[in-house]
């Protein structure tokens, strides 16, 4: 098994995933409608006040991406499951890293997809306009986007196959995520303010490291959540 | 066949536990001596006055919990490479520790916080750090309850304790840099020397309750696994379960 051939299988998942999800997308629409309507929750929950509403933009637009993102993980393993599938899947020859790469590539496109919809309606809802540093702003977003999906890929994978899935996965996922959170909604808010006291870049090397220490550790613990 | 082999491990199981319960009488005796003690030589603090002895369990609950957090990622690293059950069962039994340790320091936090600082909560970076790990620890726990079969529930959750010890540094920090407000947390070198042999004495005394609380939690889930085996041994025998 050459590196090439697993890459192979990665992309033979990625694309499978992608192309189920192309001819139904179901599960797109569902997730970026869930998006937005956390959105539009917050501003009630909120209040119409505009100053406030251009505040809270950044915690409350990262809150929908992770509030519509993980209902998106479980169907990953979830459509699997269904046609009995994965167990076919395992029966390849092959890396076990391979399908949780394939998987985890195919959910990052997905999410950045229903961002893509989420990000200019939470922009026009909560009155924000574009800020100069915009490029930095879309770079936050998908390092963001890479930690989140790479631990919900991981975590899906047990809790799609678990009792009480739709419960376990939030419960398990959501407290690895605080990091993520916390220096995502505060390089955005920054960014968002023309970073004043340049700091949101101790906040993209934290979210930085964060990717690369749990994509190696969910790579290498794949194959023992996997075989079970 | 199977009811030998219990007849046979059932004496020293039981030396076991009369061992256990003494060893947990006499931790929490020493604990409420240590108590008294440290709170007749200490004190009455200048800003605190009598509030500040509630350190003395607030602290080593802290200590203890980090120690239970590293018994769950030592034992579960071994049990991904070992693959030995025991490991599995030690790993769970310092998790449930932990997350009680966890749980008593965010109460006891509250209730000297409410007096000392006029709030029961704030969103300060100890105090934050501490209750994404108590989830972190609550979250492992859920999935142990979720999972039925022992393999799988092994394996899952000795990666998940993993990944969850592997964040505790990046909690940690990420909370620093987002808040800070907490006094710099009491050690022996930020405390006056007339409190630091109250603190010590009390750390190891919580100590000794932590470690008869996991050895009590492993002792359970080894005889609970060994019932279950029985169980089955019996069942596959065709005697028709456990009453034959």
């Amino acid at each position: 098994m050459t590196w090439k051939d697993e890459w192979r299988r990665v992309w033979a998942i990625v694309w499978k995933d992608l192309t189920t999800e192309r001819r139904s997308k179901a599960g797109l629409n569902a997730v970026a409608f869930m998006g937005i309507l956390v959105l539009l929750l917050f501003g009630f929950a909120l209040g119409p006040d505009t100053e406030a509403l251009r505040n809270a933009a950044a915690g409350a637009l990262w809150l929908a991406i992770l509030f519509a993102g993980v209902l998106a993980f479980n169907r990953s393993y979830q459509l699997e499951l269904d046609g009995g599938a994965l167990e076919s899947l395992l029966l390849y020859p092959g890396a076990r890293w391979a399908i949780y790469a394939g998987k985890l590539i195919a959910n990052l496109v997905f999410v950045l997809i229903v961002e893509a919809v989420v990000v200019p309606v939470a922009m026009v809802l909560y009155q924000v306009s574009l800020p100069p540093g915009w490029p930095a702003l879309i770079g936050v977003t998908v390092l963001g986007t890479i930690g989140f999906v790479t631990l919900g890929t991981f975590y899906s994978a047990m809790s799609s196959r678990s009792r009480a899935r739709e419960v376990l996965l939030p419960l398990l996922l959501f407290p690895m995520l605080i990091p993520v959170l916390l220096a995502a909604v505060e390089s955005s808010a920054s960014l968002l303010g023309g970073d004043p006291m340049s700091e949101a870049g101790a906040w993209v090397r934290l979210l930085g490291a964060f990717d690369i220490i749990f994509l190696v550790a969910s790579l290498l613990a794949f194959e023992y959540v996997i075989e079970v | 066949m199977g009811v030998t082999t219990a007849g046979m491990t059932m004496a020293p199981a039981a030396k076991s536990r009369s061992r256990g319960m003494l060893m947990g009488i006499g931790a929490f005796v020493l604990l409420a001596a240590m108590q008294a003690w440290a709170i007749s030589i200490s004190v009455a603090d200048r800003d605190m006055g009598h509030l500040q002895k509630i350190m003395y369990v607030h602290v080593p609950a802290a200590w203890n919990m980090m120690i239970a957090y590293f018994v769950v990622a030592i034992a579960s690293l071994r049990y991904l490479w070992k693959g030995q059950e025991n490991d599995d069962l030690l790993a769970a039994s310092a998790a449930e520790a932990g997350a009680l340790m966890t749980g008593l320091l965010l109460l006891l936090g509250m209730i000297w916080a409410k007096p000392t600082w006029g709030i029961w909560w704030t969103w300060d970076a100890r105090l934050t750090s501490s209750a994404v790990l108590f989830f972190i620890y609550v979250g492992y726990l859920i999935l142990r309850a979720f999972v039925d079969d022992p393999d799988r529930r092994a394996q899952w959750s000795a990666a998940v304790g993993l990944l969850g010890a592997l964040n505790v540094p990046i909690v940690y920090m990420s909370v620093r840099w987002w808040r800070t407000l907490h006094q710099p947390q009491s050690s022996p070198r930020t405390l006056d020397p007339n409190y630091t042999m109250g603190l010590r004495v009390n750390a190891i005394a919580v100590m000794l309750i932590l470690i008869w609380f996991i050895k009590h939690r492993y002792d359970t889930a080894k005889m609970e696994r060994s019932a279950d085996q029985l169980h089955e041994r019996l069942a596959l025998s065709g005697r028709g379960g456990i009453n034959a």
